[in-house]
C-alpha cells in the first residue's frame, strides 16, 4: 500500500478529532446537569476542563499543519485536513459555550427560586444529538446523514424563540426575576449557537465528500 | 471556452512504436497563453504526446502517428507541412539542460543564424536572455562557455535559445527534474511570466509543480488493456482539489502510480 504511513496519520487524526468531540459533548451535558442541580462544584469542573479542550484543539491544529507541510496533500487528503482544522475550531467554540453555561451556573449559585425554563434541557439534548450526528457523518462520509443535522436546527431555533418569548414575558410580569432570567437568556443563546456550529461541522462533511465550498442548505424533501 | 482560444488541439491522436501503442485516442485542447500540464505515471505516454506537438516523434523511425494535431487549425501532420518550420514555432526544452558547447551568446544566436535572421542579432540575444531571466547573471560574460553555467542557468539558457527563434508554443519535458529546488522555483516563476506571451505545455512527474505552475492539467494513464489514454482534463485547481475521476484522485494523492 502506497502512503500507508500517511493514511495511518490521517486515521489517527480523525480519531483524535472524534475524541475532542466527545470531550465537548461531555462538557455540554455536564454544564446542563450543573444548571439543573444548581451544582456549583460540577459547574466549576466544566469551566476548569475547558482548558483541556482548548489544548486538544491546538494539538490537532499542529498535527494538521505538520501533515500539510510534510505530505503535501492534494484532493481528498487536502480537503480532509482542512476540514479537520475547521471542525477542531468549531468544537473548541462549542466547548466555550459549555464553559459559558458553567460560568452562568456559578453566577446563579444555589438559588433555586427561579426555575430553569423547560425548553433549555431539550435544546441541549438536541444540540448534543446534532453534534453526534455531524461527527458520525464525518466518520462515515455520509452526506445524507450530514443533511439530517439541519433538520433539528430549525427545531432548536424554534425552541430558542419560544424560550426568549417566555423569558421576556416573565420579566414583564415579575421584575424581580429579571437578573436570573437574563442569565437564562444567555444559556439559551449558548445552546442555540451549539446547534449552529453542529451544522457548520456538517457543512465541512459536505466539503470533504463533494469539494463544495460555501453556505450549504440541504435539499428538503417536499411533503 | 471558444475554439479560437486553443492553440493546439489533438483529435483521436494515437501513437505507435512499431506495433506497440504508446498513446491512445487522445482529444486534448491546449489553451493559448496558458500553461497546460500533462501528468501521469511512468510509461503513460506523456512525453510521446508532448513530442507530437512539434513532430519530434518523426525522428524516431519506428514511430507512427494516427489522428490529428491541429496548430491554430493547421494539421501539423499534413503533407505540405515542414517539420523543421514547425519546430521554430513550437520550441522544446528538455529534461537535462543541453546547451551547445559554445559561448553563451552563440547558444542563443544559434537558431536565428540558421534561420538567416537579418535584424540586430545582439539585441535579439539580449532580449531572449532578459525574457529567460538570465541576462543579469551573464551579461558580463556572454563569451564564456555555456558549460560554465550552473544547471539552473543552463536550463534558462536553453529557454532563451528556444525564445530566440520567437516561437508561439514552448514544450517542456520535465524541465526541472535535474535542478535543485531553488533553480526549480526560478524556472516555474519564469514559466508563469512567459505564459503571458507564449503557450506552454509541460510534462512533469512533480505533482506539486503541476499544481503550482499550470492553469490546466491533463491526466494520462496506462492500464493493461490500454496505454496512454486521457482520463481527466480540466482546470488545475479543480484537478488538484477535487478531481472528478477516482483514478485521478488515486494518482494525485499518491495511492498508485
Amino acid at each position: 500500500m502506497v502512503r500507508a504511513d500517511f493514511d495511518r496519520s490521517l486515521e489517527e487524526l480523525e480519531a483524535e478529532l472524534i475524541g475532542l468531540g466527545e470531550m465537548v459533548e461531555k462538557a455540554i451535558v455536564k454544564s446542563m446537569d450543573a444548571l439543573a442541580r444548581r451544582d456549583l462544584a460540577l459547574a466549576y469542573e466544566v469551566v476548569a476542563e475547558d482548558d483541556q479542550i482548548d489544548e486538544k484543539r491546538f494539538e490537532l491544529e499542529e498535527k494538521c499543519i505538520n501533515l500539510i507541510a510534510t505530505q503535501q496533500p492534494l484532493a481528498v487528503d487536502l480537503r480532509t485536513l482542512l476540514a479537520v482544522l475547521h471542525i477542531a475550531v468549531e468544537l473548541e467554540r462549542m466547548g466555550d459555550y459549555a464553559e459559558g453555561i458553567g460560568k452562568i451556573c456559578m453566577i446563579i449559585g444555589e438559588d433555586e427560586s427561579v426555575e430553569t425554563p423547560q425548553q433549555l434541557p431539550q435544546m441541549a439534548r438536541m444540540g448534543v444529538a446534532m453534534l453526534q450526528r455531524s461527527l458520525k457523518s464525518l466518520m462515515d462520509r455520509d452526506t445524507d446523514l450530514a443533511d439530517e443535522v439541519w433538520d433539528s436546527d430549525d427545531e432548536v431555533d424554534a425552541l430558542y424563540d419560544a424560550v426568549c418569548h417566555q423569558i421576556f414575558l416573565d420579566m414583564g410580569q415579575n421584575p424581580k426575576t429579571i437578573e436570573a432570567a437574563t442569565h437564562f437568556l444567555w444559556v439559551a443563546h449558548d445552546l442555540e449557537r451549539i446547534a449552529d456550529r453542529a451544522t457548520n461541522i456538517a457543512e465541512r462533511v459536505i466539503f470533504v465528500v463533494t469539494g463544495r465550498i460555501g453556505r450549504y442548505k440541504p435539499p428538503r424533501e417536499l411533503n | 471556452m471558444q475554439d479560437q482560444d486553443f492553440i493546439l488541439q489533438t483529435r483521436g491522436l494515437s501513437v505507435y512504436y512499431d506495433t506497440k501503442k504508446a498513446v491512445t485516442d487522445v482529444d486534448l485542447d491546449v489553451a493559448r497563453n496558458r500553461i497546460t500540464a500533462i501528468i501521469g505515471p511512468s510509461g503513460c505516454g506523456k512525453s510521446t504526446l508532448l513530442r507530437c506537438f512539434n513532430r519530434m516523434n518523426d525522428l524516431i523511425p519506428s514511430a507512427r502517428v494516427e489522428g490529428q494535431v491541429l496548430f491554430d487549425g493547421l494539421d501539423l501532420y499534413g503533407h505540405d507541412v515542414d517539420p523543421t518550420e514547425i519546430r521554430y514555432e513550437i520550441g522544446m526544452v528538455f529534461q537535462r539542460p543541453n546547451p551547445f558547447p559554445k559561448t553563451i551568446y552563440d547558444n542563443v544566436a544559434f537558431g536565428p543564424r540558421i534561420n538567416g535572421f537579418q535584424g540586430n542579432l545582439a539585441e535579439l540575444v539580449e532580449r531572449s536572455l532578459v525574457r529567460a531571466a538570465l541576462w543579469d547573471e551573464v551579461k558580463d560574460r556572454l563569451n564564456a562557455s555555456a558549460l560554465s553555467l550552473s544547471g539552473g542557468q543552463q536550463q534558462r539558457l536553453c529557454i532563451a535559445r528556444a525564445l530566440a527563434v520567437e516561437p508561439r508554443v514552448i514544450l517542456m519535458d520535465e524541465p526541472c527534474s535535474a535542478l535543485d529546488p531553488i533553480a526549480t522555483l526560478a524556472i516555474e516563476e519564469l514559466m508563469r511570466e512567459l505564459s503571458e506571451d507564449y503557450s506552454i505545455v509541460i510534462v512533469t512527474h512533480n505533482m506539486q509543480q503541476a499544481a503550482r505552475v499550470s492553469h490546466y492539467t491533463a491526466f494520462l494513464m496506462v492500464e493493461e488493456a490500454r496505454v496512454g489514454f486521457l482520463v481527466e482534463f480540466g482546470e488545475s485547481r479543480q484537478i488538484f482539489t477535487n478531481p472528478e475521476d477516482e483514478r485521478t484522485e488515486a494518482y494525485i494523492t499518491g495511492r498508485f502510480g
